[in-house]
């Protein structure tokens, strides 16, 4: 009896470790930070991003499904830069989690010491559209930056779990060291094509560009967040052939009508370039997201022969 | 000779004095403690030179106190100019030391703060503020309820923000041709134990869907009908209470039970003759992504409270909505449908008996173009207090939306009065916002 009871206890114990040792949920609003955080938790995290790869960040829907991902969730980690601003705040209030609201110990803003461009000087209103005051929150797409949010990972998750620790430094290690091979792989492609003009469609691609040596000269959209109008779609097609612009980045979004009745008009070459993981189905870590969008774009630039 | 070198002396003093104001004033003690021994090596009238520097120096502290005096001015006008946008926010305010010579000067010795700068931390904690203007014109012959050809409907003050780690406040105000109330004003502690959500305030009570929308949310220019008849106007049920939420976990679908205990003064429904009359609401809500781009989502409530005629009378309200939703997320900013309808049955005592009421709208919206809506809406009410008095009328909407912060919407509106007399009318709603409105629950 006292055996069987022992073995019980012993057991129970075992039971009560195992659910000490259970992975850190994590949600993410993106599924490019989903993407890290697997890079860096490993197995000993359980990521789901709310956004989709293929759908525009800036307008997802607050529906209640979310709320229950947000409540049950260790770890929140936000894009940040308002990119969130029109959605997030009424999901983290209603999930009745103390630990995912902003400031909380389960909520982390991944732009925490990246690089941020396009941050606005001087008085800003909104007759520029929809500008971000705290700087453009595309940011992810520098490689450099990818790393920075990596490491921000990294001393979260092991905040966290604090036994782990090891095994995320380790895991930054290798990303690291595969992130700075891709890297001068990815420079390499890009380098016979610097400072070559492309135009985008919206100011999605500032630290792409910023990283691989683009310039961008104009955007499709007359300003972010409003819609083309037929004016500014001709000052851009006539800027376009003054400076002999033969690139069209548009992401996956975005309604293809005007950036193609451009292209007609331009002979430019339009891009369906998925900003983010899982904006195509290849793309399901974060190196794979340059590999596609760099060889894309390398063959394009190719096609149109310019250089 | 000796003239001759005092010319010299003289000349190389003044130098130095035009050199001053680029010089620290100790380099300057320096210098002119070094001068005197040039000056004893020459002992050629002593006394003239003394009187020399003596001048000078009375000229150059003039001199000095004017620069001073100028310069202080200058660092405090620069200290004021707004800081250029960085990335962290100084923890303590931009400050400036006091004017030698200005007015004020000699009182307080310590750093003044400097006010007007965006970047003071009592200006971070203020809240997010907006304004949501509501104007609308009415073409058309109305007998029964006729409204104006313009009219600022509301403009809605809204002030938002955390209040500390715990919870966070909303308050709306609606200032309206009516005078400015108190649309809502509540505290949400959203960090309960036990999956709990609690509001304390003046709020919008959670009866079905419309009741829980502000004017300039949902997609008609107008209110139903049946909310007019049944919940008490364009208002609806508003009061002053506390809501308490819960999330009923399950693995199928987002279920949410709401419970709500208010004052009992509401739009007419409620009327708290005593104190204790309360009134009180129940509210189920269940939700399911039908697959990522399409959803369902159904809810039912129950309110109960006394009303006008007595204490001793009750209005209950018992209603149901459902919800479909279709929003494609690749063309999420291009294409939507929603089709809603609600159900509301309302049970009113009165001194002749107990009123039977039902009233419902259908309404589809469906946007076929980035910035274009077209919708339709089917009403049709009994009244609360005679339930063989039926208004009824379908609608027709077009709303074009030239950016998030504005909506210019057109409603063709049809209605068949219980009087017996039919209004066609045209609405024309202007909604614009400014400021920073936080985003609306689902």
């Amino acid at each position: 009896m006292r055996r069987f009871i022992l073995a019980l206890l012993a057991i129970l114990a075992l039971l009560t470790d195992a659910t000490a040792f259970a992975a850190i949920k994590v949600v993410t609003t993106t599924e490019d930070l989903a993407a890290l955080v697997t890079e860096i938790g490993g197995d000993k995290v359980t990521v789901e991003s709310i956004a989709k790869g293929y759908q525009d960040p800036h307008f997802v829907e607050a529906k209640p499904s979310f709320i229950i991902k947000l409540h049950g969730a260790d770890l929140l980690v936000v894009v940040g830069r308002e990119l969130e601003i029109a959605w997030l705040p009424p999901l983290i209030t209603q999930s009745r989690n103390a630990a995912v609201q902003p400031g909380g110990k389960g909520y982390l803003d991944a732009s925490q010491g990246v690089r941020i461009l396009d941050i606005p000087t001087g008085q800003i209103t909104r007759a520029m559209g929809d500008v971000h005051p705290s700087g453009n929150p595309h940011y992810w797409l520098d490689p450099n930056n990818g790393r920075i949010m990596a490491k921000s990972i990294q001393n979260k998750l092991s905040e966290m779990s604090r036994g782990d620790a090891a095994y995320f430094a380790q895991r930054y290690e290798d990303f690291d060291k595969r992130l700075a091979e891709a890297e001068k792989r990815w420079k390499a492609a890009m380098a016979p094509y610097k400072g070559l003009k492309v135009v985008t469609y919206h100011r999605s691609w500032p630290n792409f560009a910023d990283a691989f040596g683009l310039d961008v000269i104009g955007y499709v959209e007359p300003k972010p967040g409003i819609p083309p109008s037929p004016a500014h779609t001709l000052d851009l097609q006539q800027e376009m052939k003054r400076q002999n612009v033969k690139i069209l980045l548009v992401e996956p979004y975005f309604d293809l009508k005007t950036p193609n009745a451009i292209s007609r008009e331009t002979g430019a070459k339009v891009v369906v370039l998925p900003p983010s993981v899982g904006g195509v189905k290849e793309i399901t870590s974060y190196i794979q997201l340059f590999d596609y969008d760099i060889n894309l774009l390398v063959s394009t630039i190719k096609q149109t022969g310019t250089r | 000779m000796g003239v001759v070198f005092i010319r010299r002396f003289r000349r190389a003093l003044w130098a130095a004095v035009a050199l001053v104001p680029l010089v620290p004033a100790n380099a300057f003690a320096q210098s002119s403690a070094a001068a005197p021994p040039a000056a004893e090596q020459q002992p050629a009238d002593p006394q003239q030179i003394r009187q020399e520097l003596n001048r000078l120096r009375q000229e150059f502290d003039a001199i000095r106190e004017s620069y001073g005096a100028r310069l202080a001015a200058l660092e405090a006008k620069l200290g004021a100019v707004p800081a250029a946008p960085v990335p962290t926010t100084p923890a303590t305010p931009p400050t400036a030391d006091v004017p030698a010579g200005a007015a004020g000067a000699g009182a307080p010795q310590s750093p003044l703060p400097i006010y007007g700068n965006p970047a003071a931390s009592s200006k971070i904690f203020n809240p997010d503020i907006a304004v949501i203007g509501n104007f609308l014109s009415t073409a058309g012959r109305n007998t029964i309820e006729p409204s104006p050809g313009f009219e600022m409907r509301e403009a809605e003050v809204s002030f938002q923000a955390v209040v500390d780690p715990y919870a966070r406040a909303d308050f709306f105000l609606a200032a309206s041709p009516e005078g400015l109330e108190i649309e809502e004003g509540y505290v949400t502690f959203s960090s309960l134990p036990g999956g709990l959500l609690a509001k304390v305030g003046k709020m919008k009570q959670q009866f079905g869907k419309v009741n829980t929308l502000h004017a300039h949310t949902t997609p008609w220019a107008d209110t139903p009908i049946a909310m007019r008849n049944l919940l008490g106007g364009d208002e609806g049920l508003n009061d002053a209470g506390i809501s308490v939420s819960k999330l009923l976990l399950n693995p199928w679908f987002f279920l949410e039970a709401t419970g709500e205990v208010y004052r009992g003064s509401s739009g007419g429904v409620f009327e708290a003759t005593k104190p204790g009359n309360v009134s009180w609401l129940g509210r189920v809500r269940g939700y399911r992504d039908l697959s990522e781009g399409t959803n369902l989502d159904l809810g039912a409530s129950i309110a109960r409270g006394h009303n006008d005629v007595g204490s001793a009378f009750t209005t209950r309200l018992i209603g149901l909505d459902a919800t479909f939703r279709y929003r494609p997320l690749r063309r999420a900013i291009y294409r939507r449908l929603v089709g809603r309808t609600e159900l509301m049955w309302s049970r009113r005592e009165q001194e002749d008996g107990t009123v039977p009421a039902f009233g419902m709208y259908v309404s589809g919206e469906y946007q076929f173009a980035r910035r274009w809506f077209g919708g339709v809406r089917y009403d049709r009410s009994e009244r609360a207090f005679d339930s063989s008095l039926v208004d009824k009328g379908p609608s027709v909407i077009v709303t074009f939306w030239p950016s998030e912060f504005s909506q210019i919407r057109g409603q063709y509106r049809q209605t068949r009065y219980a009087e017996g007399a039919t209004a066609n009318e045209v609405l024309f709603q202007f909604l614009f916002s400014i400021g920073a409105h936080g985003a609306h629950v689902f």
